[in-house]
């Protein structure tokens, strides 16, 4: 199957609804937008909690005002994330009514339990950014706390969603009901904890990356006071550790791939036919029923999928053609998130080695340029991931349970409702985009309050203004 | 009580509250709108930043509380609402996504222009969430939404019950937030500002208090079911509703707003109420009932423990945010 074939093969899996396409596109744009943004609700708060708390037990004051201006930002994005949250559970509904009325009581539990944390994370979201100077700071540097590990929670209890996807149990169906719901069960299923495990440490590798990058961006323009530095180091010693933890973690998680979703194995591995030991595929595309371009390594293929060294990686060929997800975009997505996970790993643990040695990269311009891009590939390695174990479970979105065409809306009327979503998303980036540029501008230029332009002080920005 | 009505109860509670708490927030969308230009309405657009400011995102969550105990333990009857009020509920949404992004944005744009252009988008589509979320109530109570999903698009939640449904919840929403604004002004200092709020309020008032009683004469003929309950069980909460909303308009009028702010909550959520026991014992009016819509019985017992939870760790978290923001270092400044 060639890549066009895939695509078409993706979009026509036997008599698909005609909400299908839109629906997936949709959710794929909705997603994949807000995950960026829930990584920065998980993992900005605790990033927040070391800089503030040095700020306090030091005395600080660079520390402190970082504090500060970090918690703005968080501020905006919070507050975008937590819109495009709501849309995606109108999303549940208005997409997938198939996946929502049948199987709604067996997962939906731990979306509840997600509620519960969102809550808890908005509650003390509002405590903390209005906190400043207004409560004692030992207790407003505790509101992070709650924050923080809402953060956590909320994280495991989406992803049991989707681990629940991947490995549904907690249910029978009789006669095509379903019924025997256990949903605790479901909840706490066999994928959960190291899926979740896999998408928290992420959390902290995009945003320790993402915000570390921003301060090489402003040593490369000669801006190397301690505020850089300190803006610097602390994000980027949170993605050290999670950069070099994710491949261990992937790992095993990918070994459980090979159990429970060997057709999903066979495509990250673009494993056309069982071969023993297999090797490792680097690149490459599927035509035809034919791997093109590929650089083959013996035995690593067995080595990463099955913990050794001869023993068999399952191919396509004992997956039939109607089960098969679509490979090269599977195989593509996973090879790039290994690469760039690896890349990202390698180049941090090589920042401290060479500390260790006494040679500091931040005076490097090659390494700080490396660092201003670590941001965005450790986006794309996020993006790439949910496009891998996504895409790798089609054509079921409840693996072996529930097909995505039955899943999917039979609205015709969804085309509409995809384009206003892309109208909206691309507003809201850009509206994003704009003030939070605007904010670093404005604080670059010494004005550290950001007076609101409705705040007491507009009468006099608009004479300023004139 | 059966498990599933203990549930839908619970559920329940979440929209009265979503319409109280959300409500007042939606609501000020309306004063912001209409506040005059950036000089004239800076005063008040400060107030609103400053009065929600701490609590809309909380505020907000009441709603994704609803659709998750909705999905969880009726999850037929959601996948029948979804499917058939598609339009009306994509359009409530996007006025929650342009309103909660540009509210931020505003605070903190980095010109007077940016402001502006953030700030009208917050007004209009705080007018927009509330009507057809309204609008979806009605559709839902005048039993146009069938069983197996998939209503007719349009027909669904354009009729009488659906718009007036709509328009009841933009007034009564502007309603609760002048009544609030009005005495945040007040309390804080700004004397002129809350005279001007306070005319505006008493006719927001007056014409919701119209639409609701207006509103009960087509409801007659175009949702039987729901106006017979209505005028029925229901019928003491309609008047308490009243009483307290013409309590509300005496003490606005005669700047007593601290007790006004009781008046107005009680006001809005007995006719919020009203609605919940005049649709009992139907989840879809006239097409599903609350037992006949429940999930899997250990799901629903799951949600109450979520809802217990809920009770222990958000309630006194959320006290807490509004006890700080009446606090005397949150209200200067």
């Amino acid at each position: 199957m060639d890549f066009a074939g895939s695509i078409t093969h993706l979009l026509a899996s036997g008599d698909a609804p005609p909400g299908l396409l839109p629906a997936r596109e949709q959710m794929a744009l909705s997603l994949g937008w807000h995950i960026i943004l829930a990584c920065f609700g998980v993992a900005f708060p605790a990033m927040i909690y070391v800089v503030h708390r040095r700020g306090l037990v030091r005395n600080d004051p660079v520390a402190l005002a970082l504090a500060r201006r970090w918690a703005k930002v968080s501020a905006v994005l919070f507050a975008i994330g937590a819109v495009s949250g709501t849309v995606l559970s109108f999303e549940m509904g208005i997409l997938w009514p198939g996946l929502m009325g049948r199987f709604g009581d067996v997962l939906g539990l731990p979306f509840a339990f997600e509620g519960l944390s969102f809550f808890v994370e908005a509650i003390f979201l509002g405590i903390y950014l209005y906190g400043w100077d207004r409560m004692p700071p030992r207790r407003h540097l505790a509101m992070l706390i709650p924050m923080a590990a809402a953060g956590v929670a909320g994280t495991f209890f989406v992803v049991s969603v989707n681990a629940w996807m991947n490995n549904p149990t907690g249910f029978r169906i009789v006669d095509g009901v379903v019924t025997d719901v256990h949903p605790w069960q479901a909840m706490f299923n066999d994928g959960v904890w190291l899926q979740f495990a896999h998408m928290w440490v992420g959390a902290f590798m995009v945003v320790g990356f993402v915000v570390s990058g921003v301060y090489a961006a402003g040593m490369l323009r000669g801006r190397r006071d301690a505020h850089h530095r300190l803006g610097f180091t602390v994000p980027f010693v949170f993605a050290t550790i999670a950069a070099v933890t994710q491949p261990l973690i992937g790992h095993v998680l990918g070994l459980r791939v090979g159990d429970t979703q060997p057709a999903k194995l066979a495509a990250f591995e673009l494993a056309t036919t069982t071969e023993q030991p297999a090797p490792l595929r680097l690149g490459g595309i599927l035509i035809d029923g034919k791997v093109y371009g590929a650089i083959d390594i013996p035995k690593i293929g067995s080595l990463i999928a099955r913990n050794s060294f001869d023993k068999p990686v399952p191919g396509l060929d004992t997956i039939p053609l109607a089960d098969q997800p679509p490979v090269n975009i599977t195989h593509l997505a996973f090879q790039s998130m290994v690469g760039i996970g690896t890349l990202l790993a390698v180049a941090a643990v090589m920042f401290w080695v060479f500390r260790w040695r006494g040679r500091d990269l931040l005076s490097s311009r090659w390494f700080l340029r490396g660092s201003v891009i670590a941001g965005p590939l450790a986006i794309i390695a996020l993006e790439c991931g949910w496009i891998a174990t996504e895409v790798g479970r089609q054509p079921w979105t409840v693996w072996q349970v529930l097909r995505t065409n039955e899943a999917a809306s039979t609205s015709g009327g969804l085309w509409w409702s995809y384009a206003a979503a892309v109208v909206v998303y691309l507003g809201m980036t850009i509206g994003a985009f704009v003030v939070l540029r605007s904010m670093a501008r404005r604080w670059r230029a010494g004005e550290e309050d950001l007076p609101s332009p409705y705040g007491p002080a507009a009468p006099v920005d608009e004479e300023a203004g004139r | 009580m059966s498990l599933a009505v203990l549930v839908a109860v619970a559920m329940f509670a979440g929209v009265v509250l979503y319409a109280l708490f959300g409500g007042a927030d939606f609501g000020s969308g309306f004063y912001d709108l209409t506040a005059g230009g950036s000089r004239r309405g800076g005063e008040l657009r400060a107030l609103i930043d400053h009065s929600i400011g701490p609590v809309w995102e909380a505020n907000h969550v009441w709603l994704i509380y609803i659709l998750v105990i909705w999905w969880t333990g009726f999850p037929e009857t959601f996948a029948a609402v979804t499917t058939t009020l598609t339009l009306p509920l994509a359009l409530a949404l996007a006025g929650i996504v342009l309103r909660g992004a540009s509210f931020v944005f505003r605070k903190y744009a980095g010109s007077l222009a940016q402001a502006r252009l953030f700030g009208a988008v917050f007004a209009g589509s705080s007018l927009i969430t509330p009507f057809f979320l309204g609008a979806v109530a009605g559709a839902v109570a005048s039993g146009r939404v069938p069983a197996a999903g998939n209503g007719d698009q349009l027909g669904s939640w354009l009729h009488p019950t659906s718009l007036f449904g709509g328009l009841i919840a933009v007034g009564t929403c502007a309603f609760l937030a002048g009544v609030f604004l009005t005495a945040d002004a007040a309390r804080s200092g700004h004397s002129g500002l809350a005279e001007t709020l306070r005319i505006r309020t008493l006719g927001v008032g007056i014409a919701t208090g119209a639409i609701v009683f207006a509103a009960l004469i087509p409801i007659r003929q175009d949702a039987p079911t729901l106006s017979d309950r209505l005028l029925g069980s229901a019928a003491p909460l309609i008047v308490i509703s009243a009483m307290a909303g013409l309590a509300t308009l005496v003490l606005v009028h005669r700047r007593h707003y601290s007790p006004a702010r009781l008046g107005a909550v009680a006001a809005v959520a007995s006719v919020v109420i009203g609605w919940g026991v005049a649709q009992y014992p139907w989840m879809l009016v006239d097409q599903v009932s609350i037992q006949d819509a429940a999930g899997a019985p250990a799901t629903l017992q799951g949600l109450l423990v979520v809802v217990a939870l809920a009770g222990v760790i958000v309630v006194p978290a959320l006290a807490y945010l509004f006890r700080l923001t009446q606090s005397e270092p949150w209200t200067s400044g």
